[in-house]
């Protein structure tokens, strides 16, 4: 009889395991993903703009201030999502967005900016995805923040919304204030 | 100053929820009978201030007050009217004042229709409401008040409602889910009482089990019309994508239906009371659980509400209080709840316990399923993602098993069975054998074991069925007048049973047969799909209430004859700066044509998404199916007020 009594507990045992885990999960963000390359320099790369094919673009023309490396693609409709953000962004919030154009082609993408207003300084492209398996892509849309010496200092994975961008915004305006 | 009516009136109804909290409950285990009759007037009184509030939060929308943050974050002048007032429950504010007031509907209903019911279990079950109406209540109040104002600088217009929201299926899909989510709390209500009284008779199964079957099929209706939703708006022609909101809405509808089950036994043989109770604590605890993951923003899922984790934190503690509190009390007191009677390995009883395993078997690995990113990030063990595959390979074995269970269960007797029912089985066995392997030869000329799969299992409930009704009639003299005067439950039985076999056939057939192509057309060209041909004749401009749009034109023939034409379009929102696909589809019994609008290429033409998908409407026929089963089963002539009134005084 007794362990029948204690069997009558088990449902709340569960659930007692059950809310903590739900608990600590409120704690982290499933869209966080941790990058080996935060604290890192930004990966060396040569590819060529996505606006004039013939000019090649370094690590050197990264600009020389905090900045956001976004990764986006016209096949990725969450880019489409985030599209406004980056232009309020480099509208109202004057921070300049470096576009890496990623496993794309040229005349969709070139279309797009024409199409949709281009929020970037300027665009990498990178049609086979070499510099975002350097970087780790996991997938568009993704956002670096990188900062004046060209270290990576954030990574977010998916589209920027309003409440993540206070977030990010706030590291920016941080490493401004260090630089 | 209608708003500051809204917020006003919200205040008075958590203060009338307390007093219905605490007044019946001190009078019904006083036994005072005055105290206990202040439970009506009190839920009444609930029930007016939040229709009130909730009507103070449509007027708001209407008069497109855009001074209330929630309205202007939802909703534009341009905004066609009816998603103006469908944008009440549009996000997350308004959907929980929905959630509450509709939590006032149900109590209202059981304190209308519940006269004939013992005051002290009344009193009971309209205080554990009125409990759980105090929860909600704070939750709305100090989290997500939908009245709160931008002062003094208002925007002159609103955000708009998001472009996936603006359609006839926002209308309806959120307020059913909600009713079949909230409904489970009478069940929960009845099981809490039951539990502090320690009374748990076949009266007390009789008085919970109609309520428990309407919000089923509520839940059944919310779910299917999520997925028609979801099929026709996304833009890709998927019908369930087990996202982990999904996932949230078929948990408690999995339970649920054990519940009804179970609540069958305890009412007509008076066993597994111990695991009705639990069941009925689940059923709702799981929905508290999928209103945590939806606004909580723990999992990653399509459903993106504004998320926020003081709210997380506010859900999860009402969780922790509604379900510990709940399962202590089960634990504590269960033992007092007797079963009346046995019975044998090889009898219905059993069967049914089996159908209740499997569903909860399902709903665990459901659940485990979508919180093992969690649980894995939470020990520090990485980032993953569950996909289809992981919940498809349990899902399709023990829904097989499931459904071959209901045959089996309802061939069955109470108490104990004879030999007999095993010939009848393996008869009817070998018949739904040969018609599934007929199966994919009539429609496809060609062998496939799932196609033959889900053939034969759809036979087996339709002969299973079938001789269910012979048997029903077998002795009567006039068969077809007896089968006329069979009980209603048995015909929401029968149907729901149906309904199941209807599913599984478009399930089966659309995963098997579907024809998927994705092209890139220009205008004058013309594709060709089984017996239908498509001609992609123009692209035109049209401009709607607060989107301009791209709407292709397709000319279709069956058999070189003109059939229709269809004309998907691509919008963009210009005041969400969002582009939608409205797909374009020809429904029918058998198959659904397809046409999506993909992206402009170069020289004018474009990207172009075809897909044929059979059967695909018999997925969402055999949930209405279940849900008039449902339905006719509450509605059954035992539960009329005379003949509960009468049962009472034989007792």
């Amino acid at each position: 009889m007794n362990t029948r009594r204690a069997l009558l507990f088990i449902p709340i045992i569960l659930a007692l395991v059950l809310g903590a885990f739900l608990f600590k999960g409120l704690s982290l963000n499933p869209r966080e993903l941790p990058s080996a390359l935060v604290g890192k320099p930004f990966p060396a790369f040569e590819l060529s703009a996505l606006q004039d094919q013939a000019k090649q673009l370094t690590k050197v023309d990264l600009p020389k201030q905090p900045h956001l490396v976004n990764i986006w693609a016209t096949w990725c409709p969450s880019c489409k999502v985030e599209h406004p953000q980056l232009l309020s962004i480099a509208r109202d919030d004057n921070i300049p967005i470096v576009g890496l154009n990623y496993k794309d082609t040229a005349p969709e993408a070139q279309k797009w900016l024409r199409v949709y207003e281009n929020p970037y300084v300027f665009n990498i492209f990178d049609p086979k995805g070499k510099l975002g398996f350097d970087l780790g892509v996991y997938g568009a849309p993704e956002t670096y923040i990188v900062d004046a010496k060209g270290i990576v200092r954030y990574r977010h994975a998916g589209p920027i919304d309003v409440e993540t961008w206070k977030t990010m915004r706030n590291i920016v305006r941080d490493l401004e204030r260090e630089g | 100053m209608i708003p500051e009516f809204g917020t006003f009136s919200l205040i008075l109804a958590l203060c009338l929820s307390i007093a219905l909290a605490v007044v019946p409950l001190v009078g019904a285990s006083s036994g005072n009978a005055q105290l206990m009759g202040y439970a009506r007037p009190l839920t009444a009184g609930v029930f007016a201030l939040l229709t009130f509030s909730f009507g103070c939060l449509f007027y708001a929308f209407w008069t497109d007050d855009f001074s209330v943050q929630y309205v202007a974050n939802h909703s534009n002048t341009a905004l066609p009217l009816e998603f103006k007032l469908s944008a009440v429950w549009g996000g997350h504010e308004g959907s929980l004042l929905l959630w509450l007031w509709i939590l006032a509907c149900w109590t209202f209903a059981v304190s209308i229709f519940s006269k004939e019911m013992p005051q002290e279990i009344l009193a009971r079950v309209l205080a554990v409401m009125g409990i759980i109406i105090i929860g909600f209540g704070l939750f709305v109040l100090l989290t997500s008040s939908p009245f709160t104002r931008y002062l003094p600088n208002f925007p002159a217009d609103g955000a708009d409602l998001n472009p996936l929201l603006q359609d006839p299926g926002l209308i309806f899909h959120p307020p059913m889910l909600y009713m079949g989510y909230v409904g489970f709390s009478v069940a929960f209500a009845f099981a809490i009482a039951a539990l502090l009284s320690g009374k748990l008779d076949a009266a007390w199964a009789r008085w919970s089990r109609p309520w428990t079957n309407v919000a089923w099929v509520f839940l059944t209706l919310g779910i299917a019309l999520g997925s028609w939703w979801a099929y026709y708006e996304l833009g890709w022609g998927g019908w369930w994508f087990w996202d982990p909101v999904e996932n949230a809405s078929f948990m408690p509808w999995l339970i649920g239906t054990a519940l009804v089950h179970s609540l069958a036994v305890t009412e007509k043989r008076g066993v597994f009371k111990n695991w009705t109770l639990l069941l009925a604590i689940f059923a709702f605890s799981l929905s508290l659980l999928g209103t945590f993951l939806v606004r909580s923003g723990v999992l990653t899922s399509v459903h993106a509400f504004a998320t926020d984790p003081t709210r997380g934190m506010f859900v999860l503690v009402l969780l922790a209080i509604t379900v510990g509190g709940s399962l202590l009390l089960y634990a504590l007191k269960a033992p007092s709840v007797k079963s009346d009677s046995n019975f044998t390995l090889v009898s219905r009883e059993s069967f049914l316990l089996v159908n209740n395993i499997i569903l909860t078997v399902v709903c665990i690995t459901v659940l485990l399923g979508t919180l093992y990113p969690l649980i894995v990030d939470a020990l520090g063990m990485g980032k993953l993602s569950v996909g289809p595959p992981y919940f498809n390979a349990f899902f399709v074995p023990f829904m097989s098993l499931l459904t071959l269970f209901i045959g089996v269960g309802t061939l069955s007797r109470w108490k104990r069975n004879g030999g007999q029912m095993w010939r009848t089985l393996g008869v009817i066995a070998l018949l739904c054998v040969l018609a599934g392997i007929a199966t994919p030869f009539v429609y496809a000329g060609a062998m496939d074991w799932w196609g033959a799969l889900g053939g034969g299992l759809m036979a087996w409930v339709l002969f299973i069925s079938f001789r269910d009704v012979m048997n029903k009639v077998a002795n009567k003299t006039d068969k077809l007048a007896a089968v006329f005067k069979l009980s209603r439950a048995f015909w929401g039985m029968v149907l729901a049973h149906i309904g199941v076999g209807i599913t599984i056939v478009g399930i089966t057939m659309v995963t098997i047969y579907n024809d998927e192509r994705d092209l890139r057309m220009a205008i004058g060209d013309t594709m060709t799909l089984g017996d239908y041909s498509l001609t992609f004749t123009d692209v035109r401009k049209i401009e709607g209430p607060n989107f301009i749009s791209d709407q292709g034109v397709f000319e279709v023939t069956l058999d070189g004859r003109p059939y229709t034409t269809l004309a998907p379009e691509k919008r963009f929102y210009t005041t969400t700066r969002q582009i939608m696909t409205e797909a374009a589809i020809d429904p029918g019994l058998f198959r659904d044509l397809y046409v999506a609008l993909g992206e402009e290429l170069e020289d004018g033409a474009w990207a172009v998404r075809f897909q044929f998908k059979p059967f695909v409407r018999w997925i969402w026929l055999g949930a209405i199916f279940m849900s008039i089963g449902g339905l006719l089963a509450a509605m059954d002539k035992r539960y009329s007020r005379k003949r509960m009134g009468a049962a009472k005084a034989s007792s």
